[in-house]
């Protein structure tokens, strides 16, 4: 469902040109639960970027459920973004004046659905995730595994097909990382692709495909 | 996006940044009440002016002997000797004219008024008994001069208010005899409280029929002519018709003055509403500091809130909802500022009014409009750029840091 051929990925540094990303072919079934390896700098959060179109490759190829996705325009990817992916960050990214509830309620917010619908999958969601007796707090009132939940949660809002998580677990302690691990699995159980980019070989064990990525290409490609 | 999430979603920003708001709150409605509140003062001094010139009469057409070949000075006041005098004959034939309603002769003097043992000096107004309809004055006892050709006099008087207590205490003025120099005058009218109307106290005056105070004066000549037009229409036809009258009367000479009440008024009304749009304008300059002011805190908000600009558009929102959600704030913010300018100017204005109960402080309705329009007007504007720096910010990089 994931189909990425030659992508190209260079920045400009001054007069230099960086290239983040040489080449990369990529196919991902639906369903996997892969992990994205490698040392900083090696490319696998711009790689997660240009597959989350948050970023645009400078060449290539990028096919999403076999629609080609490369030249959309930015409001036609905000689009897809909305109904197909979902994001998980290293430092949450929740909203800091809304509360938990609001957090999660956001994507569906913005992508218009009626207030009573919204209600509705907020409950299930807020259930689902064991966060029912936090809806009404505040980020600031919650722990950092709390937060992540949340920010699952709220990557989950519109059922997208694809999880993409940078550096889950990056700024939690280690058993409440393999809590957020196994929420996010859970996730990869009912039938989603799941993504994680990770430092943490412990964490990149889990996933059934491995990627290693040194210097923007692939060096390993591993399945279990 | 629905419309009432965009609102809410603005409305929460709005909620969640309390002294930030309170600071735009704060700026926005002192522009918005000095524009109200200024203008209103300026209103009020126009109204003033306007109120003042109607307790004159309405309709007025005023004849004043001698002509100024200067433009702008009031003829006849400086110039004590005219080279012909305004007389009753003059007088009685403008009412000639098709346009003229009634008309009062007017001679003015100093007379040293006495009652038993009391004496004091007050202006002696000769007239006929048009004058109280035309200057709307108002009895409080008694009545006005008596009708009858204007040539003949009758040794009797109407006192103002204010001289009748001083004169006689508490005893009833009515009846009494007055001496005005070496005449007498029995007082047959006593006016009702007016107070001061452009400089002349009517509650301090005596008036005596006309051909009393000719005598009184030794004079032929009348001090004005009060014309009445029987419309506000009906004002330059009798203007013209006074003037045309007179002119024959003069052996074809132009030696009165001719001014209407409502050109005075119209000068008045015109300089007075140009000060106070020039010094409401000045006051709407702190409006557009407020806009800049909403400028510079949206473009800061752009850059404190990037993560959360780049967490919205990992969310799948477009450009033009996150311009649409920084746009939406910039106008909570005017409108809460435009909201309590209005109520701190209203508030401004009724303190004000407490203090000079005489002016009609009264904010005029285009500073009404213009102040919250203004207001909203700029920071609309001054939104737009901080808008389109928030639709542009790269998600990647507004993500990248925490």
């Amino acid at each position: 469902m994931i189909r990425l051929q030659g992508i190209e990925r260079v920045f400009r540094v001054g007069e230099e040109a960086v290239h983040a990303l040489r080449g990369v072919d990529l196919e991902i079934e639906a369903g996997e639960y892969l992990s994205i390896m490698g040392p900083s700098g090696s490319g696998k959060s711009t790689l997660l970027n240009i597959i989350g179109l948050l970023d645009r490759p400078s060449a290539g190829r990028y096919a999403l459920d076999a629609r080609d996705v490369t030249g959309l325009s930015d409001d036609d990817q905000a689009r897809v973004r909305r109904e197909k992916i979902g994001f998980v960050f290293q430092f949450f990214h929740l909203v800091p004046r809304l509360t938990a509830a609001q957090n999660v309620e956001l994507p569906m917010m913005l992508a218009g659905i009626a207030p009573a619908e919204r209600a509705k999958r907020l409950a299930q969601l807020l259930g689902d995730y064991g966060l029912s007796d936090r809806a009404g707090h505040r980020p600031d009132q919650l722990s950092g595994g709390q937060c992540q939940r949340v920010a699952i949660a709220r990557a989950m809002a519109m059922q997208p097909s694809v999880l993409l998580a940078d550096e889950p677990t990056g700024n939690l302690d280690r058993h409440t990382g393999q809590d957020v691990m196994a929420v996010l699995e859970a996730v990869h159980h009912a039938g989603g692709t799941l993504l994680v980019v990770t430092h943490d070989p412990e964490i990149g064990a889990r996933a059934h495909r491995r990627l290693r990525m040194v210097d923007g290409a692939i060096a390993a490609d591993e399945r279990s | 996006m629905r419309a009432a999430d965009l609102v809410q979603f603005a409305w929460r920003v709005v909620g969640g940044y309390r002294t930030r708001t309170a600071l735009i709150l704060l700026a926005m409605g002192i522009g918005v009440a000095a524009v109200i509140a200024v203008s209103s003062i300026g209103e009020g001094a126009r109204l003033y002016i306007v109120n003042q010139f109607g307790s004159l009469g309405t309709h007025l057409v005023i004849v004043l002997p001698g002509r100024s070949e200067t433009a702008g000075a009031m003829p006849g006041v400086l110039i004590g000797r005219t080279p012909r005098d305004l007389t009753i004959e003059d007088a009685l034939a403008l009412k000639r004219s098709a346009a003229v309603r009634r008309l009062a002769p007017l001679i003015v003097g100093a007379g040293d008024i006495r009652a038993g043992a009391l004496s004091r000096e007050a202006p002696v107004l000769g007239s006929t008994a048009a004058l109280m309809d035309i200057r709307h004055m108002t009895l409080s006892q008694g009545g006005f001069l008596p009708e009858g050709d204007p040539r003949l006099s009758q040794p009797v008087c109407v006192v103002g208010a204010k001289l009748a207590t001083e004169l006689f205490g508490t005893r009833p003025a009515l009846g009494e005899w007055l001496r005005i120099g070496d005449w007498r005058f029995r007082i047959v009218g006593v006016l009702a409280a007016q107070g001061q109307s452009l400089g002349f106290n009517t509650d301090e005056i005596v008036i005596v029929p006309l051909a009393a105070a000719q005598a009184l004066f030794d004079t032929e000549s009348l001090f004005r002519i009060l014309v009445e037009a029987k419309s506000r229409e009906d004002i330059s036809v009798a203007k013209a018709d006074v003037e045309e009258i007179l002119r024959e009367r003069h052996e074809g000479k132009r030696d009165v003055t001719v001014i209407t009440q409502d050109a005075v008024l119209a000068t008045f009304d015109r300089i007075l509403r140009a000060l106070t749009l020039a010094v409401g304008g000045l006051a709407a300059i702190s409006l557009a500091v407020a806009g800049i002011l909403i400028m510079n805190v949206m473009l800061i908000a752009v850059t404190q809130r990037r993560s959360e600009i780049g967490l919205l558009r990992a969310l799948g929102a477009t450009g033009q909802q996150i311009r649409l959600a920084f746009f939406t704030e910039a106008v909570l913010l005017a409108l809460g500022g435009a909201g309590c300018g209005l109520a701190v100017g209203k508030l401004g204005q009724l303190a004000i009014a407490q203090l000079y109960p005489n002016i009609p402080f009264t904010p005029p309705w285009w500073a009404l409009v213009a102040a919250p329009t203004t207001a909203i007007v700029t920071s609309v504007v001054f939104s737009v750029l901080p808008a389109r720096r928030a639709a542009r910010l790269d998600p990647v990089q507004a993500l990248s840091k925490r």
